[in-house]
């Protein structure tokens, strides 16, 4: 069994394919180790010998093997899963049951997948260390007192702690692939619209995308093939033109990589800076080109980001009334039940971006800061759109600092959102980008011969590149060689 | 600077409910984030068109064919209260 | 006293009016459109707002909505978006109502007299029903929320504020309806809502150019309640200014029982909407393809009907509106003109708004010829193959029974050639026939006595008048 535990998603269907194992062998092993979660990652999980998926449509049998074979996965409970409690982290859809599935989930039932669990995260997919989960926070399974990184930390955690063999998240802002960095495993946010946000609860519409998180870029391929498609219940869905292949490349000669100064010098960690430079040196080594580059505008993606997003969150999160679902404070009069419920259901932060977002579209400042935002975005889609005509990809550390502990940035709102400083400039220009595990490093000011922490490693490339991503992620990988596990 | 009276003001706009508490915090913590934030007021943008959508997209239609709706027992399954067939709420005119 | 208060002030008047369309299905779901169904049976996840749900727009909403664009003559823009306005309350399921705002879908039209600002695209509330005391909580009223409505199509049309009294702003609003009707694009029943028309309503002293501050009237159901509302909206502002005091800019809510105009509490404490681009919805950008869908399809519209019958066709002004405003009557009269060849128009028009509806009245349950059957009797009476008066008796048969135009004339074969029956009273009585040559008008009795003898009293006498007249040269 711990045999199965250590074969990648692909490698696992291989024996599957090859009839070494089975579907529900698999997936048993994995729900078996999965009830061992003491990372608070799972919200809901599947027992051993559940079968299929409660409530999942095509999630049984079908004609012959099917491209996911019944392997499990770790499903973020941002997506709605019909009978199956999804809170996206959050007290106020406590018990909630959806009388639908999203897409996403539907794509990969279809395909054959397996839900093994539906994984902890910030609540409303608001935070960059999961520790504003409304059902406590999860913890990173290289340091147990660090957080896993957020919003799509428990998928994170799980896929790194050994819990499930890939997993599903969202991102916003860098939602998977800065725990991804911080928990050592690959995360990818496709190009906005490439995968239907239909049923996945929304944060912030204009950027929301789902994505993998997996052990290797090939995992992240294959499950990538699967979910990305054009939705009719998604009017701003696409899907990839000509769908995503399955890496092959083991070398980068003849591509340009782009190193924007504003992303990989000022506010990265000595030990992040160190693996990123290393990184740089190993692509030069397979044969791309490293040129600096620069986007001017992207030092101002938080600023964008901290308006658009909350601004878009705060219409969003305003279905949530005590009127159709959720539960409800009892009061006489309609205001107070509404404020009530709402004060009783949402946490701080949650409470803090309803605030902002509120304040950013309210009469007579919507110009200076939504209007103003969306301009700066503009901006930055062009910086971008600039450097990709000199480049085939940008690169940059994923975040800038390794996995920080419990409770360093709760009482510092604007630190913690600086966490997203290197991921937040992409989904703004809705351009796909990718992190990789690129070894590991001290935190800064860490005792010496204190544990060392994953590091990431991001390449961006402009919208519907995802198979170009992949490939230089596989060869870049292969040249790592990243074997680091945290210890069990 | 966002004064307690603003913090009420959308606090109201939002239907949250602050305990007095809150209302500092949010009060300190609001302005600290639009300071950062305000830099960008600094930029020079007025030629530059504010995106509305990222993706290109434009007409995308639904065609007029109906599709099933709830049951109405699954529609009113997670109200919290449930009545005759209904959603009740405390009356908006109370 | 009240006359003299009136003189000095000028009302002016704009209308809001809300559309609901008749398409299949929501705004932005596959939910099927009813009306007066168990409430809650035709909902799902997207017109609940449950999480994860996403709005996707309906086809024939926006070609509907490009039709009345068409029709009123306005210009569609090339590019629009959805905007959010957002706002809390139990009938608006996401907190927000999908609707236009900076770029609405048109604007810059005209109907009849009245310029229209704008027309734009947006999804209904659900239903609210105020059911008392809850027993459940002291001195405290429920609602029931029904979400059957929530989401139907809305095309909201705002008028320039070009009225100046209430009477007018009926007149008006019927137009919109009966044009809105012959495009087929809505019920158009004020009773059941799918037709709702709010007036924004400000006096000004007679002669001065700036606006005074405006209230919105809205829930008059009726056009009769709209007349009202506007009349005693107008007559409270008046007062109200001629004793010293200042209109306020309020919502006014119209009660049909007692015509009385309440203020409604406002729905926010205090009005902002906050609106924001819709992300989940792309940009409408109508081509050239579908706006020709919406225009080659219009058919003709009442007042382009009104103006070529009265024109054109030479109708009465009350004929060319009544037909005109009736889509059935006007399709009806078409048809008949098209089989009634070498009858005038005014002729048809006037059997067809007089005689059919009185036919039709007095018939207990009598239903209207064919068209072509109608015209073909529209066409013995016009060349006088029968008379005006038996024409209306065969008319009152076939209403009643139905029957053949020509076979049914057999039954009054004497007077088929009445215009023989008339040569031979005036061959028969040549000493009058002279006098009445002569213009000594009088003398005509012993001619029409003569026709109705032969014709036994069947003969319509003001009809052997005309005709003896007409061939006497007098
Ligand atoms: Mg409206
Ligand atoms: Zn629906």
């Amino acid at each position: 069994m711990s045999e199965i535990l250590e074969l990648t998603a692909a490698g696992a269907l291989e024996k599957i394919g090859a009839g070494e194992l089975s579907g529900d062998e698999v997936f048993d092993a994995w729900a078996q180790a999965a009830s061992g979660d003491d990372l608070g990652a799972y919200l809901w999980r599947a027992e051993p010998g559940d079968r299929p998926a409660p409530g999942l449509a095509g999630g049984d049998g079908g004609d012959g093997p099917r491209e996911l074979g019944g392997l499990p996965i770790a499903v973020k409970d941002i997506f709605c899963t019909e009978g199956i409690e999804t809170t996206a982290g959050s007290r106020i859809l406590e018990g909630y049951r959806p009388p639908y599935t999203s897409t996403a989930v539907r794509r990969l039932a279809e395909a054959g997948a397996r839900v093994l669990g539906k994984t902890n995260m910030d609540e409303f997919a608001m935070g960059s260390s999961n520790e504003n989960s409304g059902y406590g926070e999860v913890r990173n399974p290289w340091d147990r007192e660090r957080v896993p990184g957020g919003s799509s930390g428990g998928s994170a955690a799980a896929v790194a702690g050994g819990l499930a063999p890939w997993a599903i998240g969202t991102d916003t802002g860098g939602s998977i692939r800065q725990p991804a960095a911080l928990c050592g495993i690959v995360g990818m946010k496709p190009t906005y619209g490439a995968v239907s946000r239909y049923g996945m609860i929304a944060f912030a519409s204009s950027l929301d995308q789902c994505g993998p998180l997996t052990r290797d870029v090939t995992d992240a391929a294959l499950l990538l093939r699967v979910l990305e498609g054009r939705d009719p219940c998604d009017s701003t869905s696409t899907g990839i033109e000509g769908g995503v292949e399955l890496p092959t490349r083991e070398d980068l000669s003849g591509l340009r990589f782009g190193v924007p100064r504003e992303l990989a010098e000022e506010g990265i960690e000595p030990g992040v800076r160190a693996v990123f430079e290393r990184t740089v040196a190993l692509v030069e080594e397979l044969g791309g080109e490293v040129t600096e580059t620069a986007l001017p505008h992207a030092p101002h993606g938080i600023s964008a980001y901290y308006v658009i997003a909350p601004a878009e969150a705060s219409a969003n999160l305003a279905r949530y009334d005590g009127v159709r679902f959720g539960p409800r404070a009892e009061a006489g009069d309609l205001t107070a039940m509404y404020e009530r419920t709402r004060a009783a259901g949402f946490g701080p932060e949650v409470k803090r971006r309803i605030m902002l977002g509120t304040y950013a579209l309210s009469s007579g400042y919507y110009d200076a800061y939504y209007g103003q935002a969306q301009r700066v975005r503009t901006k930055i889609a062009d910086d971008f759109r600039a450097a990709f005509e000199s480049f085939d990809f940008v690169i940059t550390p994923t975040s800038p600092t390794v996995a920080f502990e419990l409770g360093e940035r709760t009482d510092d709102p604007l630190a913690m959102y600086l966490s997203d400083y290197c991921t937040v400039p992409m989904p703004l220009a809705g351009i796909p980008a990718i992190s990789i595990p690129a070894g590991l490093a001290a935190p800064e000011g860490g005792a010496e011969g204190g544990v060392e922490l994953p590091v990431g490693f991001q390449i961006a490339g402009p919208a519907y590149s995802e198979t170009r991503i992949l490939d230089a992620a596989h060869a870049l990988e292969r040249a790592i060689g990243f074997d680091a596990r945290p210890a069990r | 600077m966002i004064d307690r009276d603003q913090v009420l003001h959308v606090a109201r706009l939002a239907r949250l409910e602050l305990s007095e508490d809150e209302v500092e915090r949010m009060s300190g913590e609001l302005s600290g984030i639009l300071d950062h934030v305000d830099k960008i007021a600094e930029l020079d943008l007025s030629d530059t068109e504010p995106t509305d959508h990222v993706v290109a997209l434009e007409n995308v239609l639904r065609p007029d064919e109906p599709r099933p709706s709830l049951p109405r027992e699954r529609a009113l399954e997670s109200a919290p209260d449930p009545d005759d067939g209904a959603f009740r709420v405390p009356s908006p005119q109370a | 006293m009240a006359e003299a208060a009136s003189a000095r002030w000028e009302p002016v008047i704009g209308l809001e009016i809300h559309v609901q369309l008749r398409t299949r299905t929501k705004m932005f779901c596959g939910c099927a459109l009813s009306f007066g169904d168990e409430p809650n049976v035709h909902t799902c996840p997207v017109c609940l707002g449950h999480p994860g749900t996403l709005p996707t727009a309906n086809e024939q909403a926006i070609h509907y909505a490009l039709q009345i664009a068409a029709a009123l003559g306005c210009e569609v823009a090339p590019r629009s978006i959805f905007h959010r306005k957002n706002y809390f309350y139990p009938d608006l399921p996401k907190g927000y109502q999908i609707s236009q705002y900076d770029i609405p879908l048109a604007s810059g039209g005209r109907l009849g007299d009245v310029r229209v600002h704008r027309v734009h695209l947006e999804e209904d509330a659900a239903k609210l029903t105020h059911v008392g005391e809850s027993g459940r909580i002291h001195g405290s009223g429920a609602s029931l929320v029904d979400f059957n409505r929530g989401g139907t199509p809305l095309v909201e049309i705002v008028t320039e504020p070009d009225l100046r009294d209430a009477a007018a702003a009926r007149e008006w609003a019927q137009l919109l309806r009966t044009t809105l009707r012959r495009l087929g694009v809505s019920d158009v029943n004020m009773e059941e809502g799918s037709l709702r028309v709010d007036a924004n309503v400000s006096v000004r002293p007679a002669g001065e150019e700036e606006l005074g501050t405006k209230a919105e009237l809205k829930n008059m159901n009726s056009f009769r309640f709209l007349e009202r509302g506007i009349n005693a909206e107008i007559a409270r502002q008046v007062e109200l200014l001629e004793g010293g005091g200042k209109v306020e800019q309020e919502t006014l809510h119209f009660d049909p029982r007692s015509g009385a105009l309440t203020p409604l509490r406002s729905k926010e404490y205090a009005h902002d909407y906050r609106y924001f681009p819709e992300p989940d919805l792309v940009p409408l950008a109508p081509t050239a393809e579908m706006i020709s869908a919406a225009t080659e399809s219009l058919p003709e519209l009442p007042e382009a009907r009104r103006e070529r019958y009265r024109d054109e066709l030479g109708l009465p002004e009350a004929a060319a509106i009544q037909l005109a405003n009736d889509a059935a009557a006007g399709d009806y009269f078409e048809r008949v003109l098209a089989h009634a060849e070498g009858v005038e128009a005014k002729v048809a028009a006037n059997w067809l708004t007089n005689e059919l509806t009185a036919a039709v009245r007095e018939a207990e349950d009598g239903s209207e010829p064919e068209p072509e059957v109608f015209a073909r009797l529209v066409v013995m009476v016009a060349t006088g193959k029968v008379s005006h008066a038996v024409g209306k008796q065969i008319l009152g048969t076939i209403v009643a029974e139905g029957g053949d135009p020509e076979e049914l004339a057999a039954g009054f074969e004497s007077d088929t050639d009445i215009g023989e029956i008339v040569d031979r009273a005036i061959a028969a009585e040549p000493e009058a026939a002279e006098k009445v040559r002569a213009g000594e008008m009088r003398a005509i009795g012993p001619l029409v006595g003569a026709v109705m003898k032969e014709t036994r009293g069947a003969a319509d006498g003001g009809e052997v008048t005309r005709l003896i007249r007409e061939k006497l040269g007098a």
